[in-house]
């Protein structure tokens, strides 16, 4: 028999049943489409962290003091303060590190900032001039902190628009001085309001000279990391391997299992959080396609059903010359038909509801989230759906094809 | 020789318990012919009709259809011949529901080798054939008991069969309807077909040439028709 007339067969039989038909298919529909919900959040969610991680730029290095950890038991707290100005003054030299464009040491921490008797918890940045590009933070206001403000350990502090808000209210804030560790620091700027960049919420800052940061706030002598920016992305490798070698040089290190710093790269970063959000979208997934094969069961089932009511057209069938061949692939095809449908309907739920959710994301919560559709998922969806109809429907296919058409004269 | 059957049995198991349907029956049937076979309900003759259209191959003694056994020929063989050769026309018509008379006639053509383009020609020739081309469109359900067995009938010559098993095809019908499907089949006759006829009635097998009567399991009499009933006797 024809292919396009197993087809239409298959079609018709499917059709003088059409409530059981789509009831039976709910349960690949429900798979599916949780499935496609799953993976275009995940993505959703992915793109959402990546996007916030790409901020930094592609160029930039952060150096970091300590050991890279090495597992989630690895708590990496050796050599915290091996980073000093000694590093970023042998980091400068051009010799050390030919592709080095920028280069800013960053102290941070927590202190409480005072103002006419309000206090606010700030999260202190020691900085340079350099954070406004790389962030792509100047304020609204007055200006930012100057490499004048670090050679000189100025106490002066630009703060975001959340800390204005607790400390000054509606009132003038630039020129104002807040009181941070018994000390007064000039408010020299003020942030827009950004909301998180990179992990930060740059509203509930206060950025001062990491100079100033260093000895008047936290009084340390060495850098909690070091950012630096190559020239171009190409030299980014070099670049890396450059600062290693300095930094073994300038730290005495002879055995690079004994390195007291570590770099990442944004890309890094990326890499790692990709891993994780791929294998949590994974692990829905699995779930999710139990469900699959509960639908898969459903459909073996009313197959069966569908196969014993039928017997007397099966049996007429063969009576008329359909050998078992062909009505295996008949019943098949139904199965496959209907869990391709379910498939199809799956995908195209799937894809409005992650819609539905990409808006409440994004205008409910005011999260940076896009829509994003899985291509790669609905392709996926629809090869899994029509699987679940070949393997369940394989039992009842067959079942159907063993039918002697003896049993069209005696099935009443 | 189109049917050659010699010392035929076939015994039942059913619950513990042996039914002896056929209990050696032998005879012949040329191309052409027009056979009623006939006897009460219970004599065998339906389990007799069932393994002449090879659809029961659990026999002992032996059954050739042109010169070969069941055994001779592969599944995919015995779907051919009950495709090409062997046409069969139920007492409950087996028509398919919501599907139209064109589709129902045409059925055995999907399951053929025909060319795609002679399908249509052909189901049309067939439903003409037994006077029902202004029912061409109809669904089963709106046709009459001996519309639908008409159909059936269209189903079982569309594809020129030479064979046709009628197993109690007036069964389920009023005696004029009955007249009128016994017509066509005689007709059928006439153009060639050989018709195997299973009836318990003695007027409807009075249609065909020749009558072979069983009675539990065994033939009791083989005997040509002297006075055959006229189709066109109302």
């Amino acid at each position: 028999m024809l292919f396009k007339y197993t087809l239409k067969t298959a079609y018709n039989g499917l059709q003088t049943n059409r409530s059981r038909s789509a009831l039976t298919i709910l349960g690949i529909v429900i798979g599916i489409t949780a499935i496609i919900l799953i993976m275009s959040l995940g993505q959703g969610a992915q793109n959402l962290i990546l996007g916030q991680i790409q901020v930094m730029g592609s160029k930039t290095i952060a150096i970091h003091p300590g050991r890279q950890p090495k597992g989630p038991t690895d708590f990496a707290q050796m050599f915290m303060d091996s980073l000093k100005e000694k590093d970023v003054e042998e980091l400068k030299k051009k010799i050390n590190v030919p592709n080095l464009e920028t280069i800013m040491p960053l102290v941070y921490g927590s202190e409480t900032g005072t103002y006419k008797g309000d206090t606010y918890k700030l999260t202190i940045f020691g900085a340079s001039e350099w954070l406004a590009p790389m962030f792509d933070i100047y304020p609204s206001d007055g200006e930012f902190i100057t490499p004048e403000d670090i050679k000189n350990k100025s106490d002066v502090v630009v703060i975001g628009s959340k800390v204005k808000d607790e400390l000054f209210g509606n009132s003038n804030t630039v020129g104002e001085k807040i009181k941070i560790k018994n000390r007064s620091f000039k408010v020299v700027g003020v942030l827009p309001k950004k909301r998180q960049v990179s992990f930060m919420n740059f509203d509930e800052v206060a950025i001062v000279p990491y100079s100033t940061a260093q000895q008047y706030i936290f009084g340390i002598k060495h850098y909690h990391e070091i950012v630096v920016e190559a020239d171009s992305e190409n030299n980014m490798p070099r670049m890396a391997e450059d600062i290693t070698a300095t930094l073994r040089a300038s730290h005495d290190i002879s055995d690079p299992l004994k390195d007291d710093f570590y770099l990442q790269t944004q890309q890094d970063l990326a890499n790692r959080i990709s891993t994780v959000t791929d294998i949590l979208t994974m692990f829905l997934v699995a779930v999710a396609a139990i469900s699959l094969i509960v639908g898969g069961i459903g459909i073996m089932n009313i197959m069966l059903v569908s196969v014993t009511e039928r017997t007397r057209e099966i049996g007429l069938r063969k009576a008329i010359g359909a050998t078992e061949k062909d009505v295996l692939r008949q019943f098949l095809l139904e199965a496959v038909i209907l869990t391709s449908v379910g498939g199809v309907i799956g995908i195209g739920l799937g894809a409005v509801f992650s819609f539905i959710a990409s808006i409440i994301l994004s205008k409910g919560l005011g999260l940076d989230w896009g829509f994003s559709f899985p291509f790669f998922a609905a392709l996926l969806g629809l090869f899994v759906a029509s699987s679940v109809g070949l393997i369940f429907g394989l039992y009842p296919a067959r079942q159907a094809a063993k039918k002697s058409p003896m049993e069209t004269l005696r099935y009443e | 020789m189109l049917i050659e059957v010699s010392n035929l049995k076939k015994t039942y198991f059913k619950e513990g318990v042996d039914t002896q349907a056929l209990r050696g029956v032998s005879f012949e049937i040329n191309e052409g012919e027009f056979v009623a076979i006939m006897g009460p309900s219970g004599s065998g003759k339906s389990t007799l009709l069932q393994i002449l259209g090879f659809l029961d191959k659990h026999i002992n003694g032996t059954y050739k259809f042109d010169g070969k056994t069941i055994d001779d020929y592969s599944p995919e063989e015995i779907a051919h011949i009950r495709n090409k050769k062997m046409g069969f026309v139920f007492q409950a018509f087996n028509l398919l529901r919501r599907t139209s008379v064109l589709e129902n006639v045409k059925l055995p053509l999907l399951y053929s080798s025909r060319e795609e383009s002679t399908w249509d020609p052909l189901t049309r020739e067939a439903i003409q054939q037994v006077g029902l081309s202004h029912r061409i469109d109809h669904e089963p359900f709106q046709l009459s008991g001996g519309e639908q067995q008409r159909v059936a009938i269209a189903r079982a010559l569309v594809n020129n069969l030479q064979v046709i098993f009628a197993d109690e095809p007036t069964g389920n019908l009023d005696s004029k309807s009955g007249q009128i499907i016994m017509g066509v089949l005689n007709q059928l006759n006439d153009h060639g077909h050989t018709i195997i006829l299973i009836t318990h009635e003695t007027n409807v097998a009075e249609h065909a040439r020749r009558i072979i009567r069983i009675k539990d399991g065994m033939i009791e009499s083989d005997t040509v028709v002297k006075n055959r009933k006229n189709h066109f006797e109302k």
